[in-house]
């Protein structure tokens, strides 16, 4: 919402030179003014010049060739104005100049001639209604000035970010009300001398309203015999003050009526009314109806509509007929005012898209008593227009909308909710400084009728915001509640997305965030099976793009566009995580379910080439020891990884995946990228990931920790190497040995496993290293060697292992 | 017997001198004074002599014993003094074995150091869906279909009834539900809502905070949001409430803290106004109330909520907030 202090002046005295303290106190009630700019900003390369040589054009006979002073040096000016003479003082409009019609200056070619600037007439420069010639300034200006500064234009235009709720301010009086409760001056309201009486409007037309649920008001007036023509300059200045092109002179006046008073206005081509009459009903339905901007809509049932005799005329409260609208030939008018119901006009403009001034303020609410008089405002300028002819009466069919019942405001209740301490009188006075007819019904307690505009106000919380509001929220004494000393521990599964974050990025990984939503396809870049449960996707039904048209099923797509994105910028080494939800769909009506996820990737290389060693690229086993560092830090034990059975991931490359189990429950997975996803996703080098499902994890977390003794006794180490199938998982000996559960055994590693020239084909040989250490005493070789010994045979037996020649 | 100590004593000195370092300093000392050392084996052997050579013997074994200790000490020193000399040292200008360290997001940062402050303050976390149905996010908010309000927050929708949560807002009728007062709830999250361009991307970060209590006032929302920015900011920082509307509080506020570009001076981050929009807060409006059953005579409610993002931005000077989502590692690892 635009307003400039020249209209406010119109009915509040307003000190133009503290326009920024004003500017700030409508902030400061609620009214954000987003911006202060002057309105004639658009003349800054506007400037006054001196003509100093005129001569003929030479391709155009109606042309002329100036030479102008404009005090820093004399610029060449074509112009065609038959009122210039030589030594004449006048406005030029150097190149850059926006004028308000919205054309912008160039310096150009006029008929093959240079021209570098524009001799502008007032009504070029948006100063007047003369455009018959240059406009003349006065000799004694100074050549070369801004012409805002000589003329003393100046004119401050808030824009003002209105909240839903106060629709009363969408008009110059509802903020020049606010301003008056400011300064605590009284508002002047612009006068009609029109009478109600009479009946003649009867004869001509009448009013049908056959949906009062939806319409329960519609007032009108007649005006005949109208010229349509611009409108005076006054008008026509003050809509351009708020950034409202001029027209003509009744649309002008229509749309200053709605700037001035908050309610929208209607004028029909009265001659274009079959039957010259107005009926208020709902759409037939399939019924269309073409708009004043020519689009064409399909109606329904639910949309109002205003109708003349047999046909639609206006789409109730949003936008007017092409069939109907005031055009040059009209001669005369009918001016609705009425009220619609907001949440109809609101359906109706939502289902059609249409949104216009008139609709903004409809479904926020119009003051339902300010009807007639805007109506009444509209009818007195036109009937100012020349030779034209307001009919006498009015015709107003008004079903009550609501009574409006005195509010009981208690001061205690509202001096605890505020933390204040006002008196009765104050708040009575505050109250009553916006217009609300405040009465003392007790010692305690104020019974208040708001103002008919203020739609907002429905109970008693309202009005004490409207106390805290006009006091100064900043007057109010700031205090610190009491809280008791309580306090609880945060969920488990959020202490543990806190902690895998730090742990991730101890080992060098670094967190990103992708958007939950994604492109669908990334499920087939992923080679989802038509059953995995990650193709149930949730949709969005208005995504900005199809890139970000689904809730994501998974991670591992946004860390992949993110590396993408990061190669080509020429980082091509990534330890990248992310910690997120997923979202898996259900029947429609259910939400979701939501599992948070957390996945890590690793592309590029291990190590960097240093003086200390060379590059290395990151493999399986760096991935899978991220994992095993992880989970260990979380003491999440008892972890086995197994070879993922081919298909069950699709987007891992089958052989070099694991799932990771402890005991039998899936947590997560390990492996690396499948290539053709990798080709899908536009990538050339291999990348490494895994995923834990972090409520999964959070289960198996445990609750509290038991420190052990730490051993008194020292430890031997025993190395065994045996040699087994190829394909035989390494893993398998190593359980086997803790399974044995001999006391003895502290530790067990893999220390070596190897294939080649002295072991036999399809076999590899592996080694062991076992730490023995007892809770008792310090261990004898013997004693050692002995449980060695069974270890090494259970192992030979089970495996069908030969020991090494 | 087949050397006498003397000659053993000797061998030793001559095998000390001749030694270059450290290490072999170390094995000559176990071989002739350990466990099972030369000097230790001849010593332990004296009972086999006649009784009357015993105590001469045994004395100059245990003198000659002491005397090599004391030139194996000598020796490690002198050899110590030596490596510390200027051929023996390292380029300690080469770069280190780094161990790389990886960086948290900067929204992960900023959430953790919001919830800090405020469960400082008495404030629990809490968190709810993200899919979440247009009952939660709008209506038990007050905020009913076809009302003006819903314009304030362009929303992703699933179906009729199902959103793409557009505040964390969403959490306090849910957690309402559950819990008698008083309660006290901060909800940090991601939102949505369809709006792309320099200062908004569709998915962001909220934090919400919801306290319920007898007794609360707006003085009181002034004091924990004072505290709030004082210490997210800093102890300087000039804030202002100022009112504003959200259909689920009255009266509402927005809060403003000075810019913290150009000091109040006007410039491009505030628009020229000199303020920077930071939280929206409010008494919790009775209806919500209503709409959980809670009884309006006895409790009052204070609700808030901020974006991370936009503090982000203003805690590090990020222009663009598109930024945070590219995830490019060169701006991942400023932080």
């Amino acid at each position: 919402m635009k307003v400039s202090l020249s209209w406010l002046n119109d009915y509040i005295p307003i000190d133009k030179e503290s326009y920024s303290s004003i500017a700030d106190s409508l902030t400061m009630v609620g009214l954000e003014v987003d911006s202060v700019t002057d309105r004639y900003d658009y003349l800054d390369s506007v400037v006054v010049g001196r003509i100093v040589n005129i001569k003929a054009h030479p391709n155009a006979e109606k042309l002329k060739i100036c030479d102008v002073d404009i005090g820093s040096r004399v610029i060449r000016v074509v112009c065609g104005a038959p009122n210039i003479y030589e030594d004449m003082v006048a406005s030029v409009a150097l190149p850059g100049t926006r004028f308000p019609e919205g054309s912008v200056l160039e310096k150009g070619r006029i008929r093959n001639e240079l021209s570098e600037g524009m001799l502008c007439s007032e009504a070029e420069l948006g100063l007047g209604s003369d455009c018959s010639g240059v406009m003349v300034l006065d000799q004694k200006q100074l050549i070369g000035n801004k012409l805002a500064k000589t003329l003393e234009l100046s004119d401050m235009v808030f824009e003002i970010d209105l909240t839903p709720n106060r629709p009363d301010c969408l008009s110059i009086i509802g903020i020049a009300r606010e301003i008056a409760a400011l300064q605590q001056t009284t508002i002047k309201y612009p006068e009609t001398s029109l009478s109600d009486s009479g009946d003649k409007i009867s004869d001509f037309t009448s009013i049908t309203i056959k949906a009062p649920d939806l319409c329960p008001r519609y007032s009108a007036r007649l005006v005949f015999d109208i010229n349509i023509a611009p409108s005076p300059f006054w008008l026509q200045d003050r809509l351009m003050s708020v950034g409202l092109r001029p027209i003509n002179n009744i649309v002008d006046i229509t749309n200053f009526v709605l700037m001035e008073t908050g309610q929208p206005l209607h004028a029909f081509d009265f001659d274009r009314l079959s039957d010259h009459r107005i009926v208020v009903r709902q759409a037939k339905k399939g019924e269309t109806f073409i708009t004043l901007d020519k689009k064409e809509h399909l109606l329904t049932p639910d949309m109002l509509m205003i109708c003349d005799g047999e046909k639609p005329v206006a789409l109730a409260g949003i936008m007017g007929g092409h069939n109907s609208e005031v055009t040059e030939s009209t001669t005369g008018v009918l001016i609705e005012s009425a009220y619609f119901t907001p949440v109809g006009i609101r359906k109706t403009s939502k289902k059609l898209g249409i949104s216009s001034e008139s609709s903004h303020r409809f479904e926020r609410g119009v003051d339902p008593e300010g009807i007639i008089t805007a109506l009444n405002r509209a009818a007195q300028l036109m009937s100012e227009l020349d030779g034209s002819n307001l009919i006498e009466g009015i015709i107003d069919k008004y079903s009550k909308i609501n009574n409006a019942e005195p509010i009981t405001l208690n001061i205690g209740h509202t001096n605890r909710l505020l933390g204040t301490g006002f008196d009765q009188d104050e708040i009575e006075n505050l109250l009553k400084s916006i217009e609300f007819n405040v009465k003392k019904t007790g010692n305690d307690e104020l019974a208040v009728v708001p103002p008919s505009f203020r739609v907002d106000i429905a109970r008693s919380v309202d009005l004490m915001e409207e106390i805290a509001r006009l006091s100064g929220y900043n007057n109010i004494p700031t205090t610190y509640p009491l809280i008791p000393a309580e306090a609880r521990q945060p969920e488990k599964q959020l202490r543990l997305r806190n902690w895998l974050k730090k742990i991730m990025t101890g080992f060098g990984f670094n967190e990103t965030i992708n958007y939950s939503f994604i492109n669908r396809l990334y499920c087939d870049s992923l080679r989802l099976e038509s059953a995995d449960q990650r193709r149930n996707m949730v949709d969005i039904l208005n995504p900005l793009t199809e890139e970000q048209a689904v809730m994501r099923t998974s991670l591992i797509p946004g860390l992949l566009e993110t590396i993408h994105r990061n190669i080509a910028q020429q980082t091509k080494s990534l330890r990248l995580f992310e910690v997120g939800k997923i979202y898996i769909g259900r029947e429609k009506d259910n939400l979701p379910e939501e599992i948070e996820m957390l996945a890590g990737i690793w592309t590029g290389s291990r190590t960097n080439a240093s003086w200390y060693s060379k590059e290395s690229g990151c493999d399986f086993f760096d991935i899978k020891g991220v994992v095993e560092g992880l989970l260990n830090r979380v003491k999440i034990d008892r972890i086995k990884f197994t070879c993922m059975p081919d298909n069950s991931c699709t987007y891992t490359r089958p052989g070099h995946t694991a799932q990771i189990l402890q005991e039998k429950k899936l947590i997560g997975l390990a492996g690396e990228i499948h290539p053709q996803v990798l080709r899908n996703f536009d990538l050339k080098q291999a990348a490494f990931i895994f995923e834990l499902d972090l409520k999964a994890m959070s289960d198996l977390i445990p609750e509290t920790i038991r420190s052990k003794p730490i051993p008194k006794f020292p430890s031997i180490s025993r190395d065994i190497t045996i040699i087994i199938d190829k394909d035989l998982e390494s893993s398998k000996p190593l359980e086997t040995i803790r399974k044995s559960g001999d006391e003895l055994i502290e530790n067990l590693y893999l220390l070596d496993v190897f294939e080649g020239n002295t072991i036999p084909q399809n076999k590899k040989s592996i080694s062991l290293r076992i730490t023995y250490r007892s809770k008792h005493k310090t261990l004898e070789d013997e004693e050692v060697n002995y449980t060695h010994k069974n270890i090494t045979d259970r192992l030979l037996k089970e495996f069908d292992a030969l020991l090494p020649t | 017997m087949t050397k006498t100590i003397e000659q053993i004593y000797e061998e030793a000195v001559k095998e000390i001198k001749s030694a270059t370092d450290s290490e072999s300093i170390k094995a000559l000392s176990i071989r002739y004074l350990g466990r099972k050392g030369i000097i230790t084996h001849f010593l332990r052997n004296i009972s086999n002599l006649p009784l009357e050579k015993r105590p001469e013997v045994g004395k100059r074994a245990n003198e000659v014993k002491k005397s090599l200790d004391k030139a194996f000490k000598q020796a490690l020193k002198r050899l110590e003094t030596k490596s510390l000399q200027k051929d023996y040292r390292i380029d300690v200008s080469l770069p280190g074995r780094t161990i790389q360290q990886g960086s948290l997001h900067p929204i992960t940062q900023i959430t953790w150091q919001i919830c800090e402050i405020l469960e400082k303050i008495g404030f629990d976390i809490a968190e709810g869906p993200e899919v979440e149905t247009d009952h939660y996010n709008f209506e038990a908010l007050n905020i009913p279909k076809n009302h003006p309000a819903r314009d304030m927050q362009d929303t992703f929708y699933v179906s009729d009834n199902i959103v793409l949560r557009t505040h964390t807002s969403s959490i306090q009728v849910r957690i309402m539900e559950k819990l008698t007062p008083p309660v006290r709830i901060i909800a940090p999250g991601k939102v949505y809502r369809c709006d792309s361009d320099l200062t908004h991307t569709p998915m962001f970060h909220q934090v919400e905070g919801l306290m319920v209590d007898e007794g609360l006032s707006f003085g009181d929302l002034k004091g924990i949001l004072t505290t709030f920015i004082h210490h997210i900011f800093d102890k300087k920082t000039a804030l202002r409430f100022r009112p504003s509307f959200f259909p689920f509080t009255e009266p509402s506020a927005e809060i403003d803290i000075l810019c913290v570009m150009c000091r109040g001076k006007g410039c491009r981050v505030c628009s020229h106004t000199g303020w920077l929009e930071i939280i929206g807060a409010g008494m919790v409006h009775p209806a919500v109330f209503e709409n959980v059953g809670y009884d309006t005579t006895r409790y009052t409610g204070l609700a808030f909520g901020m974006g991370v993002e936009r503090i982000a931005m203003l805690k590090y000077g990020i222009d663009d907030i598109r930024k945070f989502f590219e995830n490019d590692l060169r701006f991942l690892r400023q932080f």
